[in-house]
């Protein structure tokens, strides 16, 4: 690694302007992406916006806000107070709401009104805006763009999607232009735009009017051909997201726990997203053990514990005032429980050592006794995985 | 409600990272152990179905890994051409070349096509008998609701055609409480519990599938009585420490600092056990599985959980 390469993430997100946060669900990525933000809008200062997919209502009251939506807001200055520190920026939070982004995307590339409004309308718009997992993916890296493009903050951290893997997430846009740009959407529309059918095409609409009937893929039919009306605006859109994302002043940050499965993820991730070329700025641990637990000595002693706990009770019993089994038995246990807690500090310790080599920087933080309630749990999080 | 393992299809699902996977694999074990032919099937083919029996890769066409256990990994393009073929029996040409790859976008571009192969093809291996039970490491808790709501939505979507028709025996073995049940899995935390509590709500409002089981995966144990953590918190003072440190020649604290440690992380866990407990109807069966603290992920983990949840149930 160059000696010119960030050290920390306090120096990785203070040159960006874009910070992407993925990984697999349930490793803490959207209180990571929450955290680094305002860590950010503390210490660096300027307008921070954090946009988050997760609607749970924990975030938003740890914030201090009643509410969030597609609409940014300001998290209220009081809210740092108590938390005991001074802000030096300013800290905002958004959360995506895919339909009614969806809505402003066809607001923006619709003709005329007359189009806006039957693509409002069709059926599988409807259910493409709302329920489809990969327009969620595309609606995402969209919203970004626009956001970015808007001008309006200094630095925007994206808590990606919970998708399968968040490879979906980059390779939306380009997925997105390619579906438009297709010659098999072409076929599948080309009737009902003319009523020459090409013969070779013929046992196509055969076999779908069977499977589909013919309601449904006129739908199919007519919202691809709505949107069509859309195709320039809509592939040049995702061409420019595509850029975004690999731009030097974006970044992606990977969350992650040492457990198996979320950490293969995680390496599989990262490996990808070199791969593709994107910079892949840091790496964040969470729930990890304390390092102690690791140390041979400690474990040494664990086991000794265990061992001779029958002689060590006899030895302090006396200064216990209880009797030398019940002291044996606590003894054994907390040998035990140390010799427990070591076996997976051990494999945890070997599963960081091989994604560390992946990400410039990489922080970790430790399981948390208790669950993140307001901005001060944040920060205290977010202090731990800055420096 | 019967027990869990006498049903055909089971669903298992919650958040990502609870540890669904091992459960699905687990359960599979169990059902194979009890006699039963049973298939295990990933929906989301990410492999870590593969890992939990190292048994090598699953691919589409079942594949025994042990004795009554099948293994297989869902595909929707494959899973959708075999449904063209065997049950809307659709002639060779329009499964193959550029009509197949039409049928790969507009299931991309329509919703609910991706999922109703995914769930048809699973209930059509219940409904032929090939396996006295499936289970599904299905998707987690946030897609699952529109997998198992798909053939309902298809209904409403598409109001003629042969995949109407198709959807209504699906629905009934979706919708008999004997026949299929889901099981969502969580741990003790709180946006796990939260999950859950979400998850088996929206299954009861938005889909006909019944919940059978709650496993609560990864409990802490209790390392003390209340009597003996107050020895301990004696041998842990300066002064005991100090005549131990005599003894063992090294500084036990770290020793103490880990046993505190796994105390305190039990108990900011006992309020979220509560919440589960609490909001889960009484009569669905709440199954706890202990954390492991195993060096590996794999068949010994797999195997280890499934005699937790053999003991849950009374085997």
């Amino acid at each position: 690694m160059p000696d010119s390469g960030p050290r920390s993430l306090d120096e990785l997100v203070v040159g960006k302007e874009v910070v992407i946060v993925c990984g697999s669900g349930g490793v803490g990525k959207t209180t990571t992406a929450a955290a680094l933000g305002a860590m950010a809008a503390v210490t660096h200062g300027g307008r921070v916006l954090v946009l988050t997919v997760d609607p749970a209502r924990r975030l938003a009251d740890a914030l201090g806000l009643p509410e969030f939506g597609n609409e940014a807001r300001r998290v209220p200055p009081a809210a740092f107070g108590p938390a005991g520190s001074e802000a030096r920026g300013e800290l905002w939070a958004a959360m995506l709401d895919t339909k009614q982004s969806w809505d402003a995307l066809v607001h923006r590339h619709a003709p005329d009104a007359e189009t806006e409004a039957r693509i409002l309308e069709n059926p599988l718009y409807q259910n493409v805006a709302g329920k489809f997992v990969q327009s969620h993916d595309y609606i995402a890296v969209e919203r970004l763009y626009e956001l970015h493009r808007e001008g309006r903050f200094d630095l925007i951290v994206v808590d990606t999607p919970p998708t399968r893997n968040a490879v979906d997430f980059i390779e939306a846009p380009e997925r997105m232009a390619e579906l438009f740009s297709s010659r098999l959407l072409r076929l599948l529309i080309a009737p009902y735009r003319s009523r020459m059918v090409n013969l070779a095409s013929r046992p196509f609409y055969q076999v779908a009017d069977r499977i589909l009937g013919s309601d449904f893929l006129s739908d199919i039919a007519e919202f691809f051909i709505l949107f069509q009306t859309m195709y320039s605006g809509f592939v040049e859109r995702a061409r420019a997201v595509e850029a975004l994302l690999a731009e030097r002043r974006t970044t992606f940050v990977v969350v992650s726990t040492l457990e198996a499965a979320p950490a293969h993820e995680a390496e599989f991730f990262m490996k990808l997203l070199r791969a593709k070329r994107f910079h892949v700025g840091g790496l964040v641990l969470n729930r990890v053990l304390p390092a102690y637990l690791a140390d041979p000595v400690v474990s040494d002693s664990a086991a000794r514990v265990v061992a001779e706990a029958d002689r060590l009770a006899e030895v302090l019993y006396p200064l216990v005032d209880a009797e030398a089994p019940k002291v044996a038995s606590v003894l054994a246990e907390v040998g035990e429980t140390c010799r427990n807690l070591q076996v997976v500090a051990r494999a945890e310790a070997t599963q960081r050592d091989q994604l560390s080599v992946l990400a410039e920087v990489v922080a970790t933080a430790p399981e948390l006794e208790a669950d993140i309630h307001d901005l001060a749990g944040l920060l205290r999080l977010g202090r731990s995985i800055w420096g | 409600m019967g027990d869990l393992l006498d049903r055909r299809l089971i669903f298992v699902t919650g958040k990502g990272g609870v540890g669904k996977t091992t459960v699905a694999a687990s359960l599979a074990l169990l059902s194979a152990e009890r006699g039963r032919r049973t298939l295990v099937c990933e929906v989301d083919a990410k492999g870590n179905l593969a890992e939990s029996f190292e048994a090598g890769p699953t691919g589409f066409e079942p594949r025994e890994i042990s004795a009554r256990l099948w293994a297989m990994s869902m595909d929707t393009e494959a899973s959708l051409r075999q449904y063209l073929s065997l049950q809307l029996r659709l002639p060779v040409v329009a499964r193959i070349g550029p009509l197949a790859k039409m049928f790969d976008y507009v299931a991309t571009a329509a919703p609910g096509v991706r999922e109703i192969v995914t769930v048809g093809k699973l209930c059509w291996e219940v409904r032929e008998g090939h396996y006295d039970t499936v289970v599904v490491d299905a998707s987690a808790s946030g897609h699952v609701v529109g997998q198992l709501a798909a053939p309902q939505a298809i209904n409403q979507l598409v109001k003629v055609g042969l995949v109407r028709l198709q959807t209504g025996w699906m629905l009934d073995i979706l919708g008999d409480p004997a026949t299929t049940g889901v099981v969502v899995v969580a741990t003790p935390a709180e946006m796990p519990v939260s999950e859950t509590l979400g998850l088996v709500e929206r299954l009861r409002d938005e889909t006909n599938v019944a919940l059978a089981a709650v496993v609560v995966n990864r409990v802490l144990p209790e390392l003390f009585s209340r009597q003996e953590e107050e020895l301990f918190d004696r041998l842990a003072s300066d002064e005991l420490r100090g005549a131990l440190e005599v003894e063992l020649g090294v500084d036990p604290r770290p020793l103490f600092e880990a046993a505190r440690f796994m105390v305190a992380t039990r108990r900011s866990r006992t309020e979220h056990l509560e919440r589960l407990r609490r909001g889960i109807d009484a009569e669905v069966p709440l199954l706890y599985v202990p954390y492991l603290f195993l060096r590996s992920h794999g068949l010994r983990a797999t195997h280890q959980v499934a005699d937790a949840l053999g003991a849950e149930l009374g085997y």
